[in-house]
This record gives C-alpha cells, structure tokens and sequence, in this order.
C-alpha cells in the first residue's frame, strides 16, 4: 500500500518535471504544445547514447541531456515556434502535431524502434526495506531530485527578478508589455528552461515510463492532463496535478487492471467539465 | 413589401445554394470513376469512407468552428458497432447495419456533446482526445466483446441489400461507399445552406454576437456535433463493413490527427474540402508508403510544419486559382456544345 504511494509520487514527480515546461509556455503565450514530449524524448535518447555507447556516467549524462534539451528547444524557438505565436490554436495543433509525426518517424529511422533502457549505476538498482516499506533506490532518487527542482523552481519563480516578470507576464502579457517587460526575451528562455526540464525528466524517466519513438505521443495526453488540470496560472497547480496523477496512474493499475487508463481519463473529463479552467487555478484574470 | 436590403441578402443566399457547374463535375467525374476505374475501386472506397470521415470533421470545424482531436471516437464507434451487428448475426443486412451504427454513434455524439460546450479550444481539444482514449480503452479491456488488441475477427457480411454479395476486387464496396457518401453529402450541403448552417456560421464567427440576435449558441452546437458524430459513425460502419474487420487503429490519435490534415488539404467550411483533400491525401500517402514504407508519417508532418508556417492563406490561394480555372475552362465547353448545337 505504501509502496504504491511510494512509487505513485516517483511517478508523478517525474509528470510535473515533463510537464512543467509545457504548464509555463502555455500559460504565458497561451500555445498548444503538443511537441513537449518531443523535447523529453530527447533528453532520453541524449542520456541513452551517452551512457550506453560513449561510456559516460549516469549522473555526468543528466545535465548534459538537460543542456542537449535546452538547446534543442531554443533553436527551434527561435527558428521556427516564433512565427507560430499568432496564429490560431487549430494551426498551433497542426504545427505542433506535425513536429511530433516527424520526431517519432526520424527517432524511429536513426535509432530503431525498440525500447531502450540507460545502464543505471550499481547503487541505484533494486530497493530496500524502511519501516515494512519497499523502497526502489532510483525511486527514491527521482523524488529527492525532482523535490529539490520543484522547491528550486518555486523560489525561482517567487523570489528572483526574473520570476517576477515571468509570473507578470503570464498574468496578463499586455500590462507586462507596457511595464517595459521583455516579454518575448522572458518567452525564449523560459521555452528553453522547460524544454531542457522536460529533456532531463525524459533522462530520469526513460527506466520507468519506457523510450521509445512513440513517447511524444504515448505521453502527450498525460503532460496535457497535468497542465489543464493544474490550471497554467500557478506551479504549484501542476505539481498537485501531477502528484494526484501519478499516484492515481499507479494505484489505478494495481487494484483495478482491468480498467487500465480508464480511470484516469475520466478523472480528466470530469475535472474538465467541473472546472474547465483547472483544478487548482484562480480564476483567470483574462 | 419586403425591404430591398433583405430581398438582396435573399438573393444572395439562393446564389450561394444553387448548384455550381464545377459541382456537378465533380459528382459527374465520381460517377466516372465507377465504372471508368474498375481497377482501382480498392483505393476507391478508402478514399470515399476517409471523405465521408472528413465531411463530418468539416461540420463541427468547418460550420462550428469546434476543433476536435478526438473524432475518430465516433468513427470507430461506428466501425465496432458494424463489425458486431455483422458478427453476431444482430442486423445482417448491410445497409441497415450501417444506419444502426449511425444511429448509436450519433447518440454518442448526442452525450459527448455537452462536454465540448464548455471552456476554451484547449479543453475542448483534451475532452475530445480524452474521449476518443477512453474508447480505445474500453475497446481494449472488454476483448470479450470486442476482441482486444487482437481486433474484432470473424466479421462476415451477408449480401448487401440481400442480393450483391461483396466482391474481392471491391466493385460492390465502392459503388455502396459512394453511394452512402453522395446520399449524406446532399444532406449535409442542404444543412449548411439552411437557416439552421447559417446560424451555425455566425456562431462560428462571433458565438458573443449570434447569442445577441437571439440564436441558441449551445442548442445549435450539440445538434451539429450530433450529427457530425452520425457521418463518423457510419464512415466507420463502412469500413468495417468493406475490410470486414475492425481493429483498435479505428480509434487512435493519428487517425484523428490524419482526418484534420486532410480537412486541412482540402480546405476548411465548404464541404468539398474534406472530398478533395481525402483524394490528395490517400494519393499522396500511397505514393510515400510506396516510397518509404515506415516512415510515411515523417513527411506528413513535415508537411504540417511547412503548411502552417507558409501559411494557410498563401497555400489555399491554387485552390481559387485553379477553381476559376476550371470553372472557365467547363463555361467554354459549355459555350462550344451550345454553339454545336445551334448551327446542326
């Protein structure tokens, strides 16, 4: 019992590091993107390589999958998601959803399509017993990870100069304009920081949720549950989002497999109809 | 006495209505193919039940302007629901088989419809994706039902209409799929130009606005979007019925993502679209699967990318270039013929 709440909040942890990139860039240009997946996928096929054939360290390849990411996603930013902002949602959908048709087929050519695994260090693997509770190293270690990145995203957000335009500029773009904020510059690094979160989440997540081609697509609808359940004006929003997520994922396909993804969907047909604006969102100023 | 300015806008409306020469070519040259292209009546029908498929796309976004990543619920629906009938001996006789499944998806449709009433483009986008995975889902674990992963086997079809039996080469399949497509196509063009698609448009346009001079903005989506769920349910009864099998793919994201595009191709809100461009789109997919088998869909979405990024406006400009083309092109003929006629 305690260990699936266990393993649930690895799980969802390792959501909201996917999926809190796609929470902010929504949140601030209002786009749909559906391609953030793509992005994790890559920061999972950086670490694989590294690890697997050029003999880097586990950990030496995590922020390197981040930067890989992070850079990745800038210069498709830059070359190609700017001329998308003003457009309309449809057209962001189809651009969007074309990125991911071309991620997977080109993943797929290079690299084949099989699942692939990083070879995790020694001391990661298998799990040990607290209080009657089965505990997996490397569960553990994503939440450690994934806790400091939250707790560091939170500050980030709530106490640096940086933050507070960010959070200005998300709560209403024009003012934020009009106040002298750079709100485009803000954009590019903020699309570059969330595309490096979700390369390392993809990193991180490629022993639990599994990498292949088709992982943009497999998981696009989860990053998106998170996001609209968890509402884009907050990060705390997501990081509920994701935790109730995660820990419903797994105890739902363990008590009842039957019912598979069953009862997650619903959950997010139902809180969409409840609250279309999200779970845990204020209401939207716009 | 009628003011000028409404007798004009009546006018105008009836213009709009009546049947365009390039129209009646259009169907003349599907009658063509009927008997002209007996070879390729296999890829034929696919083309006909994918124009069918986008056709009722076209309704919710080309009309209603609801865009939807989750329609192929209702086409796979349709599709299950046909296989069933058939496999279970429920309603043998094809035809009324594929009215049923119509029938069942347009009343899922009718369900699923207040969900895509509330919110914004996005919630829409996830509840209808989110429908479209619970199906899949449903169709998935019930595989005492519907077969699992594995598919809904042993589909059998009894003769359609009692007396053609379905033939190999695909001659019966393709004359019963145009002649479904045709029959909901009128249908669907007598929707759009009655009061009822025009005030579809102005919702489309401004819902603000259509409420304002006293149009029932919700009324009016959950019908559309209820019959759209009809059209995709009995494409996909066509399916099932001419491949006589059913497989969990009726349901997934890329054939949602797949009929958008050729909506897209073809253009959006003038019916056609969805006609034209699931000619281009099967075309073109054969050609890309002939050329590289695997990873066709690679070219798809770098055909997405480039057409947004080009932009739609600059893209859909050869479709009037080529319309006015065409339409001269068809005056002159008929100027000829007439001109033949007057001198015998």
């Amino acid at each position: 019992m305690l260990t699936i709440l266990f393993d649930g909040i690895a799980y969802g942890m390792l959501l909201f590091v996917l999926a809190s990139g796609l929470a902010l860039t929504l949140g601030l240009m209002n786009f749909v993107n559906l391609a953030h997946g793509a992005f994790a996928m890559a920061g999972g096929y950086v670490t694989v390589i590294l690890v697997n054939r050029s003999g880097f360290g586990f950990f030496t390849a995590l922020p390197i999958a981040f930067l890989a990411s992070a850079l990745l996603g800038s210069l498709f930013e830059r070359t190609l998601y700017a001329r998308v902002y003003g457009k309309s949602h449809l057209e962001q959908v189809l651009f969007t959803i074309g990125l991911v048709f071309m991620a997977v087929a080109a993943v797929d050519y290079f690299l084949g399509s099989q699942q692939q695994f990083a070879q995790l260090p020694e001391f990661l693997q298998g799990q040990f017993d607290l209080f009657g509770v089965g505990i997996g190293r490397y569960r553990l270690l994503i939440i450690v990870l994934c806790g400091v990145l939250t707790v560091a995203l939170q500050l980030l957000l709530s106490y640096t100069r940086f933050g507070s335009r960010l959070r200005a500029a998300v709560d209403d773009q024009r003012v934020a304009r009009g106040l002298g904020i750079n709100v485009n510059a803000i954009f590019a690094v903020t699309f570059a920081f969330g595309s490096g979160l979700a390369g390392l989440g993809g990193a991180l997540g490629a022993e639990i949720l599994g990498l292949d081609p088709t992982f943009p697509l497999k998981f696009m609808i989860y990053f998106l549950i998170v996001v609209t359940v968890g509402g884009t004006t907050t990060i705390t929003g997501p990081f509920l989002a994701a935790l109730l997520l995660g820990i419903g994922d797994v105890a739902g396909k363990y008590y009842v497999p039957k019912f598979g993804a069953f009862v997650i969907y619903t959950i997010m047909i139902v809180v969409l109809i409840w609250r279309p604006q999200g779970l845990f969102a204020r209401a939207a100023a716009r | 006495m009628t003011h000028p300015l409404s007798r004009d806008i009546a006018q105008h409306l009836a213009a709009r209505a009546r049947w365009h020469p390039l129209e009646v070519a259009f169907w003349l040259a599907a009658l063509g193919s009927l008997f002209l292209l007996p070879n390729q009546h296999l890829i034929l029908t696919e083309i006909a039940i994918l124009a069918l498929f986008a056709l009722s796309l076209d309704l919710i976004l080309g009309y209603a302007g609801i865009i939807s990543l989750g329609h192929a619920a209702f086409f796979g629906f349709g599709a299950y629901a046909a296989g069933l009938f058939a496999k279970h001996d429920l309603i043998a006789e094809p035809a009324l088989a594929m009215l049923a499944a119509g029938a069942l998806a347009t009343g899922l449709g009718f369900a699923t419809s207040f969900l895509v009433l509330r919110g914004s483009d996005l919630t829409r986008l996830m509840v209808t994706l989110g429908v479209a995975l619970v199906l899949r889902e449903a169709a998935n674990k019930l595989d005492w039902l519907t077969g699992g992963a594995d598919g809904l086997q042993g589909v059998v079809m009894a003769p359609l209409l009692g007396r053609f039996d379905f033939d190999i080469a695909g001659h019966v399949a393709y004359a019963y799929s145009l002649t479904v497509l045709a029959a909901l196509f009128l249908l669907a063009r007598r929707i759009v130009a009655s009061p009822f698609g025009l005030s579809l448009r102005s919702i489309k346009d401004n819902p603000l606005r259509a409420s304002a001079i006293g149009i029932p903005v919700n009324r009016r989506l959950i019908a559309v979007y209820t019959v759209a769920a009809g059209y995709a349910g009995i494409a996909g009864a066509l399916l099932t019925q001419t491949t006589q099998f059913a497989s969990l793919s009726v349901f997934d994201f890329e054939r949602s993502a797949d009929v958008l595009l050729v909506l897209i191709i073809g253009g959006v809100g003038y019916l056609y679209g969805g006609l034209i461009g699931a000619v281009l789109f099967k075309l073109g997919q054969d050609w890309l699967a002939h050329v590289t088998p695997q990873y066709w869909h690679f070219w798809i979405g770098l055909f997405l990318v480039v057409f947004v990024l080009v932009g739609r406006d600059r893209l859909t400009q050869w479709q009037s270039a080529a319309r006015a083309f065409l339409l001269r092109a068809v005056r002159l003929q008929a100027l000829r013929v007439r001109g033949e006629a007057g001198r015998s």
